[in-house]
């Protein structure tokens, strides 16, 4: 199973530490390998240095391309954790 | 590197963020590691030593951290600190094992060499992001980094429960898992190599009254424990290894020092009222909820200005309404504080730049900051706003709005505030029964309209600071235009005139938050405007009291009318200060 999608980021200070760690979290509850790209740099979401050294600041556009059993459900919830600005307000 | 001299005497210059002097042991808590071994590999038996090694000190660093964390959290009143959770994950992190295995088994090297080249990678890849403030994350991967290496090297170890009889911590740096594990009745002072007077460790020093002098860039590279040091925090710097009879010397102003303290503390405490009896208030300019004991100490009778800015700035994110609350909370209901005045979001302009948004004006002091911001984006002031009363409830609040420039801004400004006032008692939830509400006057034209916002508000706060950098226009970060700071121009006086009558026609309060408030030798011009209330910085307050119980109020009157006929700053400046030296020749000698 593939799936591929892409998101903006919207909250005010981007990927920084507290929502990168927030990514590896809910990256690693799924079996299925994710990837997150940038301008054709591609991290692995479960690695949280990976995720800071891609320097996603406010308005990005990241792809996040998931590959495994429960791609889709894994794909679904960091699009929710990315809309909702990883509750910040 | 050279190797640190043993015995040779050093002169290191820094930034001095808490006054005093201390002369002792040096206890070096945490030096970079500047040299870190390297060496190749002889064969298999040896890469695998060598990854079992770098295994164990992963293990070892994260269980530090985690203990660490147990630490803290079992503190009361101390907030987790999610930055450890980072920390740890990153002790974790897949790729950084594995780059640093691979080093090993690759190049043949050691795993001190082989986790160097790890960070040194790290450290490219993150030299190449744009946004600054995610650059600066990099600052948590040397953290985690230095973590390991020193794990490896068998260096460390947090030993500052073993720092033993009293000393002198040197640092590179004390982040606030390092200070809240500290017994502070052993620590004589402080020197590190980074940092700021807005630095962790400049805040903790100042709160627990001892001296403390950062930014010494190489005080780690030069000291070693047991050096004998002297810490100059009034001066702003540090002599490793001094000649005795330059020790001597500090010992002996350190006794002056700590005298001339005692006395300014021993009255500090003392109403601010002149010989006729006129009474002034006395608050504290503060930023952190750590100052309030020293603001006290030092005879603050309220907070009359409470920065919010730094509930915002020292975030990864935006912070809740919950953070909010409990730093406001913390303020309100400080033992021995009569009144809070609690500034709102004043960001923008130097004040904040992560923000990618507010950065990129062209002149950012005059651009959407302070209140400007709040109001476009109202649900971020709400946030605030509704913290600050929930936490009303529990002493006297006011609350001051910033750069107000106009009367619909403080309308709307009021409008936002009932309608978040109601929608608490809706909810039912306690508000302050007699919150005031208050501005900034720090741009000339709510000078100039004083006599309408009177009408809008309970009191006035003045800023010297901006008012006299929007007055004079000169930008306050421009070094070539700083000689024309001057808080004794005549344009300044007639403008704090004008508000102090103001205010004072509509039955308003009226005080001042500038740095002009804690200056002695203004002291009795601003006593003449009639001004109610000073507010400055906490170490200010001995002296200004000082002045004020000595002096008369008829007297302050009459210096002040007698240099506002003058019509330059170089001549009002001259007078103040031969009338401040003639009167209080203890004060203001040389």
């Amino acid at each position: 199973m593939n799936f591929i999608k892409t998101f903006t980021i919207t909250n005010e200070l981007g990927i920084h530490a507290r929502s990168a760690a927030m990514i590896v979290e809910v990256s690693n509850r799924y079996r299925a390998k994710i990837c997150l790209e940038k301008n054709g740099s591609k991290v692995n979401a479960k690695s949280i240095l990976g995720i800071l050294t891609l320097g996603c600041p406010k308005g990005s556009r990241i792809i996040i391309r998931a590959e495994g059993i429960d791609a889709e459900e894994a794909v679904e919830e960091l699009g929710r954790l990315i809309e909702n600005k990883f509750g910040e307000n | 590197m050279r190797e640190k001299e043993p015995g040779k005497t050093i002169v290191l210059k820094g930034i001095g963020v808490s006054p005093g002097i201390a002369t002792g042991r040096a206890y070096v808590l945490e030096d970079a590691i500047a040299n870190v071994p390297y060496y190749q590999l002889r064969d298999e038996a040896q890469v695998w030593e060598e990854i079992a090694r770098f295994e164990k000190a992963l293990r070892d660093s994260r269980r530090q951290l985690a203990a660490i964390k147990k630490k803290i959290s079992d503190r009361e009143g101390v907030e987790p600190l999610f930055i450890i959770d980072v920390h740890i994950m990153m002790l974790r992190d897949k790729k950084l094992i594995y780059n640093t295995i691979n080093n090993i088994k690759e190049k043949r090297i050691n795993a001190e060499s082989a986790m160097n080249l790890t960070m040194e990678r790290y450290r490219e890849i993150f030299e190449k992001i744009e946004d600054e403030y995610l650059k600066a994350r990099f600052s948590d991967v040397e953290y985690v980094g230095q973590r390991i290496l020193r794990n490896l090297i068998g260096k460390d170890q947090i030993r500052i429960s073993d720092v033993g009889e009293a000393a002198i911590l040197i640092s590179r740096d004390f982040s606030p898992a390092d200070t809240v594990q500290m017994k502070m009745e052993n620590i004589l002072g402080f020197a590190t190599d980074i940092g700021g007077k807005t630095s962790h460790t400049a805040i903790v020093a100042r709160s627990i009254g001892i001296p403390a002098v950062v930014g010494l860039e190489r005080v780690t590279r030069e000291i070693r424990s047991n050096d004998t040091v002297i810490v100059d925090g009034c001066d702003g710097f540090i002599i490793i290894n001094p000649e005795p009879e330059v020790l001597k010397r500090y010992e002996e102003k350190k006794r002056h020092y700590e005298i001339l303290e005692e006395d300014l503390l021993r009255e500090a405490k003392l109403p601010a009222v002149t010989l006729d009896h006129h009474k002034i208030e006395i608050g504290a300019n503060i930023e952190f909820v750590e100052e309030i004991p020293s603001a006290i100490m030092h005879g603050a009778e309220g907070i009359g200005l409470y920065r919010t800015e730094f509930i915002y700035i020292n975030k990864e994110q935006l912070p809740t309404e919950e953070e909010h609350f409990s730093n406001y909370k913390h303020v309100i209901e400080g033992q021995g504080i009569r009144w809070s005045t609690i500034r709102t979001f004043d960001l923008g302009g130097d004040k904040f730049i992560s923000d990618p948004k507010l950065a990129k004006e062209m002149n950012p002091v005059m651009g959407l900051r302070a209140i400007r911001f709040c109001l476009q984006e109202v649900e971020l002031f709400k946030v605030q706003l509704r913290a600050i009363l929930r936490a009303s409830a529990y002493g006297k609040t006011r609350i001051l709005f910033p750069m107000i420039s106009a009367l619909e801004e403080i309308r709307q400004v009021k409008k936002i505030f009932s309608e978040v006032k109601e929608d608490l008692l809706r909810r039912d939830i306690p508000v302050g029964k007699d919150i005031e509400l208050g501005i900034m006057i720090e741009v000339p034209s709510a000078v100039v309209i004083a006599d309408s916002l009177a009408k809008e508000v309970d009191f006035f706060s003045i800023g010297t600071n901006d008012l006299i950098q929007y007055t004079l226009a000169i930008d306050r970060v421009n070094e070539r235009v700083t000689y024309l700071y001057d808080p004794l121009h005549p344009a300044i006086l007639r403008l704090i005139k004008m508000v102090v009558e103001a205010a004072h026609r509509a039955g308003i309060r009226v005080a001042m938050c500038g740095e002009m408030a804690g200056e002695p030798a203004y002291t009795l011009i601003l006593l003449g405007f009639g001004l109610d209330e000073l507010s400055m910085n906490p170490l200010a307050i001995p002296r200004v009291k000082k002045i004020v119980r000595e002096a008369t109020l008829e007297e302050s009157k009459a210096l002040l009318d007698s240099v506002l006929v003058f019509t330059t700053a170089e001549e009002i400046e001259q007078h103040v200060r031969d009338y401040m030296i003639r009167r209080f020749p203890e004060d203001f000698s040389g």
